[in-house]
């Protein structure tokens, strides 16, 4: 009995848990983003309240979607794939319920100081010094448990998914240690120890990073074991990922400086890092080919695994946002679309694009793989598929159009060579694409109630059923 | 091929390679900038920045006198500013265009914006940008927009913060906050530090903020003549 020999060589036990919270984590994370959203369209939704005004539940927002939702999938997917991979159990159990454990208690620790105003001020950084201290840890944990797995694997070579997995743990370590350098002044406050220029170019090192190493190159890692499993079929071509990997390694780490164009960050920094997001193409259209030809001669399995099918949506936005990204790190698109909706937008087709899909396929695939039964309702699946595209459709498209309408309202002169609008007329402008991303986001998380749903029901059926327990104790076949 | 193929079978070979490969990117972009003098305009024009004359203080400073450390009362307004999250709607970062400069005022140095520990350029205008909000604006338009800001701006989006007049400044709270910005090299002397619990004790929230809005851009008198920046 196959799951016998499965359940009794791995950890799935904490696979589980990981997958099972990134469920949880998607579906709050999302509604606090609906939640926001709403707010920016309807004011009155702040309800004069500071725990739920929008500048300290953006924040909990960004938060929810990238360190629970985020974390807990790039953790339980690493976990499953080094053991799967390696052909060995992980090096340390109790570590890894450590990380779990550790990890779980750092996001309700988000939970309760950002709507407190607990801030570091710093974007995708909020959280204050001694959480920061605690996130330092418990990542170590997980990489070190990740590695030591490595070095006992029973495989000759390590699995490509491991290079992204293992590149996001190392890089994420720097930036986090860097960009969170500051003194406390007491428990719940400190001051970053770099100031001004210097401080917005860290920032921006760690927040693009955190974008292309932890949003990009750990759900590469996903990409990479989960889209060959699902399609029954090897990695397209080996030597295109080995491109892939260390061209992202060595270039994305130039990136941030592309957020600073035009700003009082020296010219030549911001031009480099443009130049090097535009070569980027490149290297990521060649990892987005590379998972999509994976498929080939296994298309028709998109016409009946829904699974496989966010798998391969996922690519397609990965797709769009690597040449999307690059495009408005030029001077002369940024100068229109920086501090504007575009940026969301940018951001969006990426997180719901990409990094949601490709891990709500994970989801499913773990789901079903840990707890040995088939998920409770295909056709749910099929549904969320589709609510989970035509959100994301709909969330960006109002993004663009009110991006770019902001920006050229803004720097609009009328006849008389003055300027055309006030700031407020362009504000008053983007109620009803504010309204509309409102929509887009509603939708988005409906799909991620019915995947729930589906979940929860799945684990119900395979406890009844007790699948683990009888995988627990069955003789192994191996 | 070879290297890539020991790599792959030596996971400590590869950790190795991944520092290395992972550092040049942040070496080369991020060093230079504590290094090069051009980055700071004030190196070419030190007026930009406040000298202080031996014995004066942060009282001393008058508008236009070049960047300066924030005053007790306007550092307690950033605190909040930053706990409010401002910054995620609001810049402070004014670029180099014909419109901005009239919409805002002169672009924004990087010179101003030594004392900001954490930076505050934000990256989203869902507002208008703050870097030179001081001035353009009475106190008391301020403290009605804080409060309600669709009572003087109908087609705003921006929460009200009724809560801000209740709140008072914890005077010893801030010395602790000066001092930590002191080590870490912004130059409160003694006697500022000391001054400061006087200078907000009593002080609500409200005014803080009020001060801190109301002091941005200002501390340093631009010469439109000047090309501080190529």
């Amino acid at each position: 009995m196959l799951e016998a020999t499965l359940e009794q060589k791995y950890n799935y036990s904490v696979v589980r848990w990981f997958t099972i919270m990134s469920a949880v984590y998607l579906v709050v994370g999302a509604l606090v983003g609906v939640y926001i959203a709403s707010e920016l369209a309807w004011p009155i939704l702040n309800f004069d309240s500071p725990y739920l005004s929008f500048g300290r539940l953006r924040p909990l927002h960004t938060n929810a979607v990238i360190f629970a939702f985020g974390g807990c999938i790039l953790m339980g997917t690493a976990f499953y794939t080094v053991q799967r991979t390696c052909g060995v159990g992980l090096w340390s159990n109790r570590m890894a319920w450590f990380t779990f454990w550790g990890w779980n208690l750092i996001i309700l620790s988000a939970v309760i100081t950002l709507p407190l105003g607990i801030t570091q001020a710093k974007e995708y950084a909020e959280l204050e010094w001694p959480i920061d201290i605690a996130i330092a840890v418990v990542w170590l944990s997980y990489m070190f448990n990740f590695v030591m797995t490595i070095v006992h694997r029973k495989s000759s070579h390590i699995y490509v998914s491991n290079w992204f997995f293992l590149g996001m743990m190392v890089m994420i370590t720097y930036l986090h240690v860097v960009n969170s350098l500051a003194i406390p002044v007491g428990l719940f406050k400190s001051y970053s120890i770099f100031a001004g220029v210097q401080d917005a170019m860290i920032q921006w090192w760690w927040g693009h990073n955190a974008v292309g190493f932890y949003l990009t190159a750990g759900f590469l890692g996903i990409m990479y074991y989960f889209v060959p499993k699902q399609a029954g079929k090897p990695v397209f071509s080996y030597r295109l990922s080995v491109i892939h990997f260390w061209a992202l390694m060595f270039g994305y780490v130039w990136l941030g400086a592309h957020h600073l164009q035009y700003t009082a960050l020296p010219d030549w920094t911001g031009s480099l890092g443009a130049a090097v997001s535009l070569a980027m193409i490149i290297p990521s259209w060649g990892g987005a080919v590379n998972g999509m030809m994976t498929l080939s001669g296994a298309w028709d399995k998109l016409r009946t695994d829904y699974t496989l099918r966010f798998l391969i949506m996922s690519l397609a936005f990965y797709a769009m946002s690597v040449f999307e990204g690059p495009v408005m790190s030029l001077k002369t698109v940024n100068a229109l679309s920086h501090y504007t909706d575009w940026t969301i937008g940018h951001v969006h087709s990426g997180a719901l694009g990409w990094v949601g899909m490709v891990g709500i396929g994970a989801i499913y695939h773990l789901i079903t793989k840990t707890y040995h039964v088939e998920m409770w309702s295909t056709r749910l699946i099929n549904t969320h598929f589709w609510t989970a595209t035509i959100g994301t459709l709909v969330y960006i498209v109002a993004m663009w159009v009110s991006g770019i309408m902001q920006g050229l309202m803004w720097r609009a002169y009328d006849e008389y060579g003055t300027l055309a609008y006030t700031f407020a007329e362009s504000v008053e402008a983007m109620h009803p694409y504010y309204a509309m991303r409102v929509v887009g986001g509603a939708i988005f998380l409906a799909g991620t109630v019915m995947m729930l749903v589906n979940v929860v029901m799945t684990v119900l059926s395979a406890n009844s059923q007790g699948s683990v327990e009888r995988a627990r104790t069955a003789a192994a076949t191996a | 091929m070879a290297l890539q193929e020991r790599m792959e079978k030596n996971i400590w070979g590869m950790i190795i390679m991944l520092l290395i490969v992972l550092s040049v990117g942040g070496i080369v972009e991020i060093v230079p900038l504590f290094y090069i003098d051009k980055t700071f305009e004030h190196n070419k024009y030190p007026e930009i920045v406040w000298q202080p004359k031996p014995g004066q203080t942060l009282k001393d400073h008058k508008p236009g006198d070049g960047v300066r450390p924030y005053k007790a009362l306007e550092l307690a307004g950033r605190d909040i500013y930053q706990r409010e999250g401002c910054y995620l709607c609001h810049s402070q970062m004014i670029r180099p265009f014909r419109d901005e400069k009239e919409r805002y005022g002169h672009y924004s140095l990087a010179s101003e914006s030594i004392y900001d520990h954490p930076f505050q350029w934000g990256s989203k205008r869902t507002g208008p940008d703050m870097a030179r909000i001081g001035g353009k604006y009475s106190d008391d338009w301020h403290r009605k927009h804080l409060r309600a800001p669709r009572s003087v701006v109908p087609e705003s989006v921006m929460p009200n913060y009724p809560w801000l007049q209740q709140n008072k400044v914890d005077g010893e709270n801030i010395q602790t906050h000066m001092r930590g910005m002191q080590r870490i090299g912004v130059p409160y002397t003694e006697a500022d530090i000391a001054a400061a619990a006087d200078e907000v004790n009593g002080k609500t929230e409200e005014d803080a903020m009020v001060a801190y809005l109301q002091v941005l851009g200002t501390m340093v008198k631009l010469d439109e003549s000047k090309a501080y920046r190529e």
